[in-house]
């Protein structure tokens, strides 16, 4: 019986923290907590600013689903950066070099991202599963490797162009992009739908099929799950190959939707977003979202501050409150509503009294 | 003489976890000087009484005192202070130290870690016949030696009371012995030990006084010179259970499960914790093993269900229209798909997913298979009404299905189990001690089914310390000691007594 207290509170109890902490912060530097708050909140209504914050929160959706599919299983994989940087540099290498029909041009540069992801988080899967290395520690190793990968693919004496200062690679054909939905002067991203897909699949993966019960199984209890068939290096293996090919996916929206190319000034960072963000919304699709949306209304609405002459990293105080108490509030509110739900039980089957042991509790 | 003076006084300990008490009532004396057994089942709250001497828990009633004062231990360092050490069964030292940083670490402020600290070092190895230098690594000793020094190291902060929780688990015969000896000798230097125990051989050849708990509360104290082991036994399994007895044997001629020379080795040493084990359980039987526990029972049901991986021998299972099926190269998902339940010794731990709802938890080792899975998709309304029929059937106390696994009590979480693994239509069933830990209600109905299974040609594998229980239930009892199948037992005419000394090998059987 999870309550909805569970699944709400929370979150709910981070935010108005974080919201308390950020004020402290924003009083001693001298600022009205109430105008800058109200600022980024105005800011949302402006210019491009909505559909910019939706665009940037479909590639932290992503990400977040993909370190979410590691946490199901207890990994940590730390590594969806790595993965996805390694992904998009060959997807667009490959969508650049292809010429193909529309829809079939889009279709292979995503078989290539999720194929590139996939093999890229196959390194510290096989690690762990036949030699106990941990994920952690070799994701982060990975996730250090991959700058130089990326700088050596997109050279000229590989697949680079140089553009004025800047190196990247081959432009997509238009055929190989995903058109945008125009909303006033901005355009949404069309990937935003194909990430609201995998969303709706990685929560009937979850609760509807074999493999995601296994797959949860295995994560809250190993010798359970053990007793019960569940053969966890194989889910190990599994769990952390997916992981890597959601992660893969992470850069398409602004590849097929706006960028059309890689270059060595790409964003990064994305990755450890997801990290955050899949904390918040507690690894389920829909608190996935909630999650990636604020993240990205924190990132898009914190320059507005600049207007009230407030430093814009409060932005990002409120970034790291929120995630730090999310995950006290989560563990604080889960024992209480046990011990609550266990006590319910009991009243309701011997009239107030605690069990004996006598009567079959156990030790 | 005199009665030497109670170092050590419980006063009516009760401690409760939400929704269940660990221990009731617990009265514990111990007199300055004696080695203190404390006996009793897994789950008899040995532990938690330990755990509450040693401060990491608190009791909800009761008293301690320590040299006739009472104190209030909050936390180890207040039961330090207080004189008293524990020795936990799982060391923890610090492999790449030398001997003497681990003991030094953590209580530098004592002697320092100069020569002073060796000093003491010195004095301390001699008490407890530590043979190794002090300045060896800790990963070149061996494990007896280490114990000593887990014992040094408690004895170094000062105490003159010293736990020792299951200390023998981990030696061999002659490591026991030399343990204690090495206990005998403090204890003349005036040290007084807790041993916590659940063999009762151990317990007769070292301790002064035996208190017994069960269930949670204490049923008496002894001397263990002057009662026999099946007394003790006894003490600690308890008669006023509800006969287990079976009525009518219904053994066939029909082989089910077939093991042969099955031998499992310790990953590290290559020690066999199983050797040779050869048996063969028909349909409608219940071959019981008994055994005191950490002789392999454990092992030899985690063997069978391919959770460890046997290094030679053979496992087969005969279908009812006569196929043979050989396991011995089967995944567990496999096993349990040709038909074999399984009800772990350890519920929480192996049998269930506690924060899951407990449709969630009949689909656990049944995920490909009907009511609760069509392929590779789960049918959750299949699991839900399933899951409602054992509730009824199996008579589980819940307010409904829909409340996670950890908020139902022992019973309940047991009947909730069995009731799954007799779901399965299973032609062997695995059942490792099936009613521990549970309310006397629950354990006639988990007995009742058992017996209706049997009845209808289930073969079923009996694993229990509850020697009431194999004798009544089984048809076939086979003794297991040291990871041998040693004798054989009729439960018709066998006594509790006589089963007790052949699974402490104190006679031939």
């Amino acid at each position: 019986m999870t309550s909805w207290r569970t699944k709400v509170l929370p979150p709910l109890l981070a935010i108005v923290f974080s919201l308390l902490i950020c004020s402290i912060a924003l009083l001693i530097s001298g600022s009205d907590p109430l105008q800058a708050y109200w600022t980024m909140l105005r800011q949302l209504g402006q210019g491009t600013t909505a559909v910019d914050t939706v665009n940037l929160a479909t590639v932290y959706y992503l990400s977040g689903l993909a370190v979410a599919i590691g946490f199901q299983m207890n990994l940590f994989n730390i590594g969806v950066e790595g993965q996805y940087r390694f992904a998009a540099v060959w997807a667009a290498i490959i969508g650049g070099a292809l010429h193909l029909p529309p829809v079939l041009h889009v279709v292979v540069i995503i078989i290539v991202a999720v194929a590139a992801g996939v093999l890229y988080a196959a390194i510290p899967a096989v690690l762990k599963v036949t030699r106990g290395v941990s994920e952690v520690i070799s994701t982060i190793m990975l996730n250090s490797i991959v700058g130089g990968i990326v700088a050596f693919l997109i050279n000229p004496d590989q697949f680079g162009v140089l553009t004025g200062n800047n190196l990247r690679t081959q432009v997509i054909d238009p055929s190989g992009r995903i058109p945008g939905i125009p909303i006033g002067d901005a355009s949404l991203f069309g990937f935003v739908f194909i990430a609201a897909a995998i969303g709706l699949a990685y929560w009937f993966m979850l609760n509807r099929t074999r493999f995601g019960f296994e797959l949860r199984a295995s994560g809250e209890s190993t010798t359970a799950a053990a007793a019960g068939g569940v053969n966890s290096k194989r889910m190990t293996l599994i769990a952390m190959l997916l992981s890597g090919g959601v992660a893969g996916m992470v850069a398409l929206p602004e590849l097929l939707g706006r960028d059309y190319t890689y270059a060595i000034t790409s964003t990064q960072g994305y990755g450890f977003t997801g990290i955050a963000v899949a904390l918040l919304g507690r690894n389920h699709p829909g608190g996935i979202a909630l999650g990636a949306l604020l993240w990205a209304f924190l990132d898009k609405s914190a320059v507005s501050l600049e207007q009230v002459h407030v430093p814009k990293e409060i932005a990002t105080i409120m970034q790291g409150a929120i995630v730090l108490s999310v995950v006290v509030a989560y563990e604080v509110v889960r024992r209480a509503d046990l011990a609550a739900a266990q006590r319910r039980v009991g009243r309701a089957l011997s009239g107030g009294r605690p069990a004996s042991v006598a009567e079959g509790g156990a030790i | 003489m005199t009665e030497p003076q109670p170092v050590v006084e419980l006063r009516g300990i009760t401690k409760r976890f939400p929704g269940v008490v660990a221990n009731s009532d617990v009265n514990l004396t111990v007199r300055a000087g004696e080695v203190h057994a404390v006996c009793g089942e897994n789950g008899a709250g040995k532990s938690t009484l330990m755990k509450i001497l040693y401060g990491m828990q608190q009791p909800d009633e009761g008293t301690i005192s320590v040299n006739g004062e009472q104190v209030r231990l909050r936390n180890p360092q207040d039961a330090i202070k207080a004189g008293i050490g524990m020795v936990h069964q799982h060391f923890m030292l610090a492999d790449n130290f030398t001997v003497r940083e681990n003991v030094v670490l953590g209580a530098e402020s004592l002697h320092g870690i100069g020569s002073a600290a060796r000093a003491r070092i010195t004095a301390l190895a001699e008490q407890t016949g530590l043979n190794a230098s002090q300045d060896a690594l800790m990963e070149s000793l061996g494990v007896a030696d280490r114990q000593r020094v887990e014992i040094i190291k408690v004895l170094y902060r000062g105490a003159r009371i010293v736990i020792l929780d299951e200390p023998t688990a981990v030696l061999v015969p002659q490591e026991v012995d030399a343990l204690f000896a090495t206990v005998r000798s403090m204890q003349e230097q005036g040290f007084t030990f807790i041993f916590i125990s659940h063999k009762l051989d151990e317990v007769r050849a070292i301790a002064d006084t035996v208190t017994v708990l069960r269930r949670g509360t204490t049923v008496g104290t002894a001397d263990p010179k002057k009662i026999s082991s099946r007394e003790l036994a006894e003490m600690m399994v308890g008669s006023e259970l509800p006969s287990p007895e079976t009525r009518e044997s219904t053994v066939t001629d029909r082989d089910m499960l077939r093991v042969n020379g099955l031998r499992l080795s310790a990953a590290d040493s290559g020690r066999a914790i199983l050797d040779d084990i050869s048996f063969t359980v028909r349909a409608g039987e219940v071959l019981g093993i008994a055994g005191v526990e950490g002789n392999g029972q454990t092992e030899l049901v985690e063997t069978i269900m391919g959770m460890r991986k046997a290094s030679a021998g053979r496992i087969e299972l005969v279908e009812t229209g006569g196929t043979v099926h050989d396991l011995t190269k089967l995944g567990t998902l496999a096993r349990r798909e040709v038909g074999i339940g399984y009800i772990p010794e350890d519920r929480t731990r192996y049998g269930l997913l506690l924060t899951q709802p407990l449709w969630a938890n009949r689909i656990l080792g049944y995920q490909t298979r009907k009511p609760v899975s069509r392929g590779q998709l789960l049918d959750i309304a299949g699991a839900r009404r399933d899951t409602e029929r054992i509730v009824s059937d199996y008579d589980v106390r819940t307010p409904g299905i829909e409340v996670p696994a950890a908020a139902l009590s022992g019973g309940n979480q047991q009947k909730l189990v069995v009731g799954r693994e007799l779901s399965g239509n299973p032609v062997l069933l695995i059942a490792s001690h099936p009613t521990r830990g549970v309310d006397v209600g629950a354990q006639a109905l988990i007995w009742e089914q058992i017996r209706i299974a049997r009845r209808e040609g289930l073969a079923v594998l009996l694993i229990s310390a509850d020697l009431d229980e194999l004798i009544g239930l089984s048809d076939t009892i086979r003794v297991m000691l040291r990871g041998r199948l040693v004798s054989e037992a009729d439960p018709a005419t066998v006594t509790p007594q006589e089963l007790g000394s052949a699974m402490t090998g104190a006679e031939a059987a």
